[in-house]
């Protein structure tokens, strides 16, 4: 089974958006190799001709008539906000250097 | 009085409210009262709403005064997993992330068992996002196991079980993705029963993986389980998979199983679960229960599910890869800690720091984990391979069922863990929901009802009940059988 790298490990850690410190890369690195080689064990009997099940249950759209109906007003969904300006979500700036 | 009140089962409960002889404000009083004396060496809430409680106790009241019809429940204290959503009250789902958080909105759950009635004292202490199987990973601090203080009262919903067995409440709400209501169950000697998927809404539950939580009912009782179970149960078009079928008759088969007649019923004993690493005490408790099935009339068989084998590895893909996508919407903008917005760092910046202050070690791993198994090049491995076990599973199930009406199993293959004892090896913690998991993968119900105390070490022992999806009430008829033939088992002194 391959092994997961520190710079893996980094690497996902950007990909999720979780800015761990070094010492967690060090105990994540380690952590997720023994997790990973061990749940690796589905590939032993996931042969190609087994269909995949993503949900227990069949799933399909699900419609409802198009009518109007109670839902949050603006100060009820602006409740939970850490910081909130003229009735709308305020948040720090979305464009940098990079962009 | 008090003393009375606390040990008194839901359903002896809501006769004496609802016939007068007790208010609903005096059993709601005397469980608060317990939760005051006990609950600083249990810690199984997180939040008491004593007045919210109380005000719901005086309403049931006044309806009975008054000669209105109330439901079954009404006037019932009951704890719930702080995983549902409760207007104007906390909800934090164990996490910091959350911390502080007032939900605009309540729960399906939430608002069935207001509608019923039912006095909700408080939020009980979980694994952080469900992510667990001993509370520890609680941002807030472990819940202690009543029967003994040192042990973990299993997870994720070790709150709820703990409560119940602590006697501060008669019943609880727990949510169950692969075993976070049964394996509490098992080790704290109560009833746990995770429903058909689709059976309860999950409307307003806090996701972790969403294609395997289910809620479901918490009691020390087989019937009191079935009776809220009946409450909270049933089609919801706010939950896009609730199933839109009849509620299986779960109460009236808690009544039929307590007449103790089982003739003929075919009972499967999954091969898979013992062996190594299965407790000598968990095993012989699972034997005297099989005893007490034969005896009651039932026949029973062995029957063999290799998928099961697989269960575990397929699990802790599948929840991860999950939740790694359910956990994106923590992104310190609409809701929720911020952290780091000092006017200078970009919106992904600050994201990312606040989910690293927000988020504990288990969510971030499997956050980290299911990121993996979804990544390109990994995905067939990983994540694919995962599905493909989740459908032999499913077939495994389907061919038992052909020539069983329940499987059984031990709840979990060893009593209550130390505190402590796991928490820096994550794969041994993983294996106290090796016996759960199998019917998370395939969405059929299965419940945890206590079979005893193991003879070794004096702790309690589940056993586990499985039946094919929408057959709910079939596990609760063998239950409320086995349950009455078991006898008392004692509890907790605290």
């Amino acid at each position: 089974m391959p092994s997961i790298s520190r710079d893996e490990v980094a690497h996902l850690a950007k990909l999720a958006r979780l800015a761990v410190t070094e010492d967690e890369l060090d105990l994540f690195a380690g952590q997720l190799d023994v997790i990973l080689q061990s749940v690796a064990t589905v590939g032993d009997i996931a042969t190609a001709d087994i269909p995949p099940t993503s949900h227990a249950v069949p799933l399909t759209n699900v419609f409802r008539e198009d009518v109007v109906r109670p839902s949050l007003g603006q100060q009820q969904a602006l409740s939970g906000a850490p910081e909130a300006e003229d009735g709308r979500f305020r948040v720090p700036r979305i464009l940098g250097e990079e962009a | 009085m008090t003393n009375d009140l606390i040990h008194t089962t839901a359903a002896e409960l809501a006769a004496k409210i609802h016939s007068g002889e007790v208010s609903s404000v005096e059993v709601t009083q005397a469980h608060l009262d317990r939760i005051a004396e006990t609950d600083g060496k249990v810690r199984a809430f997180l939040h008491v709403d004593a007045e919210g409680a109380l005000a719901q106790a005086r309403k049931v009241d006044d309806a009975v005064l008054a000669g209105k019809a109330v439901s079954p429940l009404a006037g019932v204290p009951l704890a719930l997993k702080d995983v549902m959503t409760t207007e104007g009250v906390p909800t934090t789902v164990g996490s910091k992330i959350l911390e502080g958080w007032l939900p605009p909105y309540d729960a399906t759950v939430t608002r069935k068992l207001k509608e019923a009635g039912v006095v909700i004292l408080g939020k009980t202490n979980m694994d952080e996002f469900a992510m667990g199987s001993s509370t520890e990973n609680s941002a807030y601090g472990p819940t202690h196991n009543p029967w003994d203080l040192e042990r973990i009262p299993g997870g994720s919903g070790g709150g709820s079980s703990a409560a119940l067995a602590a006697l501060q409440a008669p019943l609880a709400i727990g949510t169950d993705t692969g075993g976070s209501i049964r394996q509490p169950g098992a080790v704290t000697g109560t009833v746990g029963v995770k429903p058909t998927y689709g059976g309860v809404s999950r409307y307003g539950l806090v996701a972790f993986s969403s294609s395997l939580d289910q809620a479901g009912p918490c009691a020390r009782t087989v019937l009191d389980a079935a009776l809220l179970h009946e409450v909270i149960a049933g089609y919801d078009h706010m939950d896009s998979t609730s199933i839109n079928a009849p509620v299986p008759p779960v109460v009236a088969a808690a009544r039929e199983g307590l007449t103790g007649d089982l003739s003929g019923l075919r009972v499967g004993v999954v091969t898979q679960f013992a062996g190594e690493g299965y407790q000598q005490g968990v095993l012989r408790s699972f034997q005297a229960a099989v005893s007490q099935l034969k005896e009651l009339g039932a026949e029973v068989a062995d029957v063999s599910c290799p998928s099961f084998d697989y269960a575990l590895p397929a699990y802790y893909l599948i929840a991860p890869s999950e939740c790694s996508s359910n956990l994106a919407r923590f992104d310190a903008m609409r809701y929720g800690l911020r952290v780091g917005d000092d006017g200078t760092r970009s919106t992904e910046e600050v994201m990312s720091l606040t989910r690293e202050a927000g988020f504990g070690p288990e969510v971030k791993r499997r956050i980290m984990i299911g990121t993996y198994a979804l990544s390109s090049g990994y995905y067939d491995a990983y994540y694919g391979s995962a599905q493909k076990v989740r459908t032999l599973i499913t077939q495994d199930f389907a061919k038992a069922f052909e020539n069983f009406d329940v499987l059984i199993s031990p709840t979990t293959p060893t009593t209550a863990f130390k505190i402590g004892e796991r928490t820096n090896d994550p794969m041994a913690m993983y294996q106290a929901d090796l016996c759960t998991i199998p019917a998370n993968l395939a969405g059929t119900p299965a419940m945890s009802v206590p079979s005893g105390l193991s003879d070794e070490d004096g702790l309690p022992v589940g056993l586990q009940i499985m039946a094919p999806a929408l057959q709910d009430h079939r596990m609760y008829r063998v239950a409320a059988a086995y349950e009455a033939a078991r006898g008392a088992f004692g509890g907790p002194s605290l």
